[in-house]
């Protein structure tokens, strides 16, 4: 007890940031290096096994540099090699029209994105700035369905697309999630809310509609949480695996993150074209790894913020 | 002083309404400002596409699918009314009660590994270091989909050629069926979830610590209390409406999942990985029966319903400690 107050006594002496413990500190930082280490050790493992070549990988397995290094793997991905040279390195038949599932991905993540983060802004700034008859109840009643989980809408949404022919199109699968976010519409009117009345008001009083208010003041001032909330939908959207699954069955449309999954499970279940899978996987989590490094920062930050509203 | 406290808050919530009417009444007797007197048509076509998709996507749906659970229907005819059947056929499903038992398990390790994986890096980070790079390197799985985590970690437990074996392997001597055994499916699973979903929890977590006053810890630290006793005194009650928002989270996800089960083992072997959700998806697509898939998400909904409330009670979730 006396150690641990003279030792306490002397850490407020000489500042928080001297450690009573450097051994405990020490093994906190090994803690922290083992968690970093197995969060990044798949993503170095997914580069050097793209990069090997599919029947050397055999010989060794374990080796921690690519084995028979060759771009062969993302050339069978890309779909550039001949079948020929495919089956010489250990590829399966199969192939991926990566370049394809990747236009779908950017459409899908795009469009879906940019729709429902502009009609969520509008509607955020009728709930924060304007006043009308309704708007509390409409606001409740959207907040509500921040409860209900996907599964519920799923299947009849699928129904009602597909009563609309509208499955197997861009159209079906960005329409559901195009329009209405409860979250995103709650997330802005919170921003919106906060922000001074000021230079709306001078602008109104210069004869400015609220319009027009709308998209020269409230929407430049809301920029970094609206690309914020743009980033974490085109995440989402992207990754996006069962709402894409139930809606198309044909590759013109079909997002990468799906084409990925069923290239995988065409691919033969006794000796896998591993080399040529992990170099179709870094294709598909690339984009998503641009952003980050574009972004990190902004993302990191911003999980706090939107996680705890 | 529980008690107190929940008595408390009902008073000013009651003034506030007051407060509130009394404006509303104010509004519709004219004073409102000039300027706010076309608001009503611009605000309703503000929120009309938002409105659209609600009523479209959201709510019509919902009622659709309760509407459907109680029905035989298999897509190309329309729905036929069946009452209970389908929740009779349920009672008597094996592979459901199988199937919710696969995925009460998986859930339990997610959470239980996950919570408590991330709560010791938050709170160690938050103890080490600031810096952004880390924190940005550990979410990294969080931006992957759970297609691409599901295949990197079925090549790294592959039984012949996966990094995992073979480490295993040199140190044990015999390798382990991870995707493949009956026994290690889940847990392998699970595994493959929490390592996707640690990170972002940790940051979660970590931005829940950075809201606790440092003069707290000064405080205890100075009264001598050792690190230990910080961490289960001070961060934890003071952490807790964060931690309980995390372990919902994490449930709730949990639940519903199904991209890294499909991609890792497809619910084999023989059903010992098939997921609620996966038996949903195969009811629903392979056999066509969709009344029956709807009156299991029904079923899962409830759950779900029914776990949030608690859990909500339990952990108190909305208030910390002090306050």
């Amino acid at each position: 007890m006396s150690i641990a107050l003279t030792a306490a006594r002397r850490t407020s002496r000489d500042g928080r940031e001297r450690r009573r413990f450097p051994i405990g500190r020490a093994l906190a930082w090994i803690y922290i290096a083992g968690v970093l280490f197995v969060t990044i050790f798949p993503f170095y493992w997914i580069l050097r096994t793209a990069l090997s070549n599919n029947y050397a990988l055999a010989t060794n397995p374990s080796s921690p540099l690519p084995v028979g290094f060759t771009f062969g793997a993302f050339e069978r991905a890309l779909g550039l090699s001949s079948p020929a040279e495919a089956a010489a390195q250990g590829g399966s038949g199969a192939s991926l029209d990566i370049l394809l599932y990747l236009r779908n991905s950017i459409i899908y993540a795009t469009v879906l994105t940019a729709c429902v983060v502009f009609c969520s802004a509008l509607a955020a700034y009728a709930f924060a700035r304007l006043r009308w008859r309704g708007r509390n109840l409409m606001f409740s009643i959207f907040l509500c369905a921040l409860m209900v989980p996907g599964i519920l809408t799923l299947l009849p949404n699928f129904v009602l697309i597909k009563d609309l022919g509208l499955t197997n199109s861009f159209a079906g699968m960005i329409l559901p999630g195009a329009l209405f976010s409860a979250f995103d519409i709650f997330f802005l009117r919170q921003f919106m809310l906060g922000l001074s009345t000021e230079v709306e008001e001078a602008a109104i009083i210069d004869g400015a509609g609220k319009l027009k208010v709308f998209f020269r003041i409230i929407l430049p001032m809301t920029a970094v949480p609206i690309t914020t909330l743009s980033l974490l939908t085109f995440i989402n959207t992207w990754n996006d695996y069962f709402w894409p699954l139930l809606v198309t069955n044909d590759q013109s449309v079909r997002p990468l993150t799906l084409a990925l999954a069923v290239f995988k499970q065409s691919s033969p279940q006794a000796a896998p074209d591993w080399a040529g899978l992990m170099a179709a996987t870094l294709v598909a989590a690339l984009p998503m790894l641009l952003l980050f490094t574009l972004f990190g920062r902004r993302i990191v930050n911003s999980i706090g913020f939107t996680g705890l509203k | 002083m529980a008690t107190i406290y929940r008595a408390t808050p009902a008073e000013p919530a009651e003034a506030s309404r007051a407060v509130k009417r009394r404006g509303r009444n104010k509004q519709r007797t004219g004073s409102s400002a000039p300027a706010h007197r076309h608001d009503w048509q611009l605000g309703w076509l503000l929120i009309a596409p938002a409105i659209v998709g609600f009523v479209f996507f959201a709510a019509y749906p919902l009622i659709r699918g309760i509407y459907l659970s109680f029905t035989t229907f298999h897509v190309l005819s329309p729905p036929k009314w069946s009452g209970l059947d389908n929740l009779k056929e349920l009672w008597h499903d094996d592979v459901f009660w199988s199937s919710l038992r696969v995925t009460v398990y998986f859930v339990g390790l997610s959470v239980v590994i996950g919570v408590l994986l991330s709560l010791a890096t938050a709170v160690i980070l938050h103890r080490l270091t600031r810096s952004t790079v880390i924190r940005g390197l550990i979410i990294l799985p969080f931006l992957i989909s759970g297609v691409v985590a599901a295949l990197v970690w079925a090549w790294m437990l592959d039984t012949q050629l996966g990094i995992v074996n073979n480490v295993i392997e040199k140190l044990t001597g015999h390798t382990v069926m991870f995707l493949g055994s009956p026994t290690w499916a889940i847990p392998s699973v699970a595994l493959i979830s929490v390592w996707k979903s640690m990170g972002y929890n940790a940051i979660l977590l970590f931005a829940g610590l950075q809201l606790i006053p440092g003069d707290v810890y000064e405080a205890a630290r100075l009264d001598g209390a050792g690190e230990f006793q910080i961490f289960r005194r001070i961060t934890v009650p003071l952490l807790r409406p964060v931690l309980a928002m995390v372990v919902i989270l994490t449930v709730i996800g949990s639940f519903q999942v199904f991209d890294i089960v499909q991609v890792a083992t497809q619910g084999g072997p023989a059903n010992a990985s098939l997921v609620l959700q996966m038996y949903i998806y195969n009811k629903a697509f392979t056999q066509f029966d969709f009344g029956y898939a709807s009156t299991m998400s029904l079923a899962l909904f409830a759950m779900l319903i029914a776990i949030t409330f608690m859990q909500l009670r339990l952990t108190r979730a909305n208030e910390a400690d002090t306050n």
